[in-house]
């Protein structure tokens, strides 16, 4: 049943007033009855704004998960992630031993001046280095002082909310699934 | 008093006076209309509820640049702003508050308010032609042509209180009004607001300015002190018109404790007129230009004449 069969088999549905003169009152009404309500307007500097936890205000750096695999700086679309590392070789643990080679962050920076808060650096870290904070208060006076470098980035750190909890009844976190297995015992020797 | 001395005062008293309202129908309209829409308006200028925000803007007005288009008639471009705004506090100066409370007693106000008001046109059409702009040029001819129909109505809506008080002096026309006038001068007060509100080129009659077609109208080409000049010219307008009406309809100064409190209910009813001319601005949308047209030719103006006529008769009947 369409909305018009339906107001006309049902005569307490008024039809909407139509013509100048009604449309014309409505209007005078309807605005009234908005001022004599108070506004909704949240006095922003004044009055804080009540921002959703998943908020995209700012991208905040974990420094010790990064690897400088550079994976955000490639697939950032304005190439806005500035990362520089180099290469440290670490003696071996055990006698005899490979030695090992590792990279260390000389920098990260994020130049929020190009960023376009999509979000893909987050998403694509498979380390969680980067994550986004609702902080959104870090406008400056010259543009280049938008350049945050990694120490700045990790002061984003604590404002990061945390994680949302899981649903009901959902699968356990894999972490927890492996942290939880028994340890592997060496299998018995074969008669 | 030494005359001259007295003009002075009285000419300083006016300006200030004149000025002052209009910020505070300014203000007014600020506010109102925020509240309207669900906003707050202005909240910070002078600390309490943004009171001093069109003093704000006055200075941010004086900082700007001065800027007059190349191709611009200089002269006429320069001038129009004035031209706009000084016929207002002209008609200002005439209308009486009270008996004994108005800047210039002329014999004639009547007459003298729709010639002096009329010059106004020639601010608008001014800025329009010297712009050398196509937006401003069309602006100013659709003012001209929406000015010059809405004024046959509102010189008849006047007529005919005129005619009921057998006086064209302003104070004789309010001494002559009585309560029953609002009953039977109501088609000539609707009549006289609406062209009102067209002679102040405000919504729902603004398409002279109509931003989303052609910017600004006349005032596109205006910067800094001059376009503050439009802007106040128009809330001045706000000003005299609802003057007009509480003098001319709402009989000024009766109230009770006329003696001693009337000014206070001519300006009392004239804010009441104010918050209405705002109040249409808010809820109703803009007229099309053919619309604006009709309505001025093919409804006010027979309205005005019914009007007329009903005052005639009546005039003739109760003088026998």
């Amino acid at each position: 049943m369409t909305d018009h069969q339906h107001s006309q088999g049902n005569p307490s549905v008024k039809p909407k007033s139509s013509g100048i003169i009604p449309g014309l009152v409505q209007g005078l009404i309807t605005t009234a009855k908005t001022a004599a309500r108070p506004s909704h307007t949240a006095e922003y500097p004044d009055a804080q704004p009540h921002l959703p936890p998943r908020s995209q205000g700012v991208i905040a750096l974990l420094e010790e998960n990064c690897t400088s695999c550079m994976l955000c700086s490639r697939e950032c679309p304005d190439w806005c992630i500035y990362i520089d590392s180099h290469k440290e070789t670490l003696p071996a643990t055990t006698e005899g031993g490979r030695e090992r080679q590792r990279n260390v962050l000389d920098r990260f920076a994020i130049d929020f001046s190009l960023c376009m808060y999509c979000g893909i650096c987050v998403e694509v870290c498979p380390f969680d280095a980067l994550h986004w904070s609702p902080e959104f208060e870090y406008a400056e006076l010259d543009i280049t002082d938008l350049l945050h470098e990694k120490t700045r980035l990790g002061e984003w750190m604590p404002t990061v909310p945390l994680p949302p909890a899981l649903d009901p009844r959902s699968a356990e976190p894999q972490e927890i699934t492996a942290a939880n297995k028994p340890a592997r015992t060496t299998p018995e020797a074969r008669p | 008093m030494n005359p001259a001395l007295e003009l002075a005062l009285r000419l300083v008293i006016l300006v200030v006076a004149f000025i002052v309202v209009a910020l505070v129908v300014g203000q007014t309209e600020h506010k109102v209309m925020a509240h309207m829409q669900g906003r707050l308006g202005p909240m910070y200028a002078g600390g309490f509820h943004g009171w001093a925000q069109l003093l704000a803007d006055a200075v941010k007005f004086l900082q700007k640049e001065d800027l007059t288009p190349r191709d611009a008639d200089r002269w006429v471009f320069r001038v129009a702003p004035a031209v706009a705004l000084a016929p207002y506090l002209v008609v200002c100066a005439v209308i009486p508050l009270s008996p004994t409370l108005v800047a210039a007693d002329v014999g004639a106000g009547a007459l003298f308010i729709l010639a002096a008001g009329s010059v106004g046109i020639l601010g608008v059409l001014m800025a329009g032609w010297s712009s050398a702009n196509k937006y401003s040029l069309l602006g100013g001819m659709r003012a001209a042509a929406q000015l010059l129909s809405y004024e046959l109505p509102m010189v008849l809506a006047v007529a005919s209180v005129a005619l009921a008080a057998g006086t064209v002096s302003l104070t004789g026309i309010v001494d002559a009004w009585n309560p029953l006038w609002l009953l039977w001068q109501l088609p000539g007060a609707i009549v006289f607001l609406i062209a009102a509100i067209a002679e102040l080129k405000r919504t729902p009659f603004d398409m002279p300015v109509a931003e989303p077609e052609i910017v600004m109208g006349p005032l596109t080409e205006y910067t800094g002190l001059r376009f503050a000049f439009f802007m106040l010219s128009e809330y001045a307008g706000i000003v005299v018109m609802s003057l007009l009406f509480s003098v001319l309809f709402l009989g000024g100064w009766h109230g009770p404790f006329s003696d001693a409190l009337g000014p206070v209910w001519t300006l009392l009813k004239s804010a009441f007129i104010s918050v209405v001319i705002i109040w249409l601005r808010v809820a109703w949308p803009r007229l099309r230009e053919d619309q604006l047209q009709r309505l001025a030719w093919l409804v006010l103006v027979p309205l005005a004449l019914a009007q007329l006529a009903l005052t005639a008769v009546w005039v003739v009947l109760s003088s026998q």
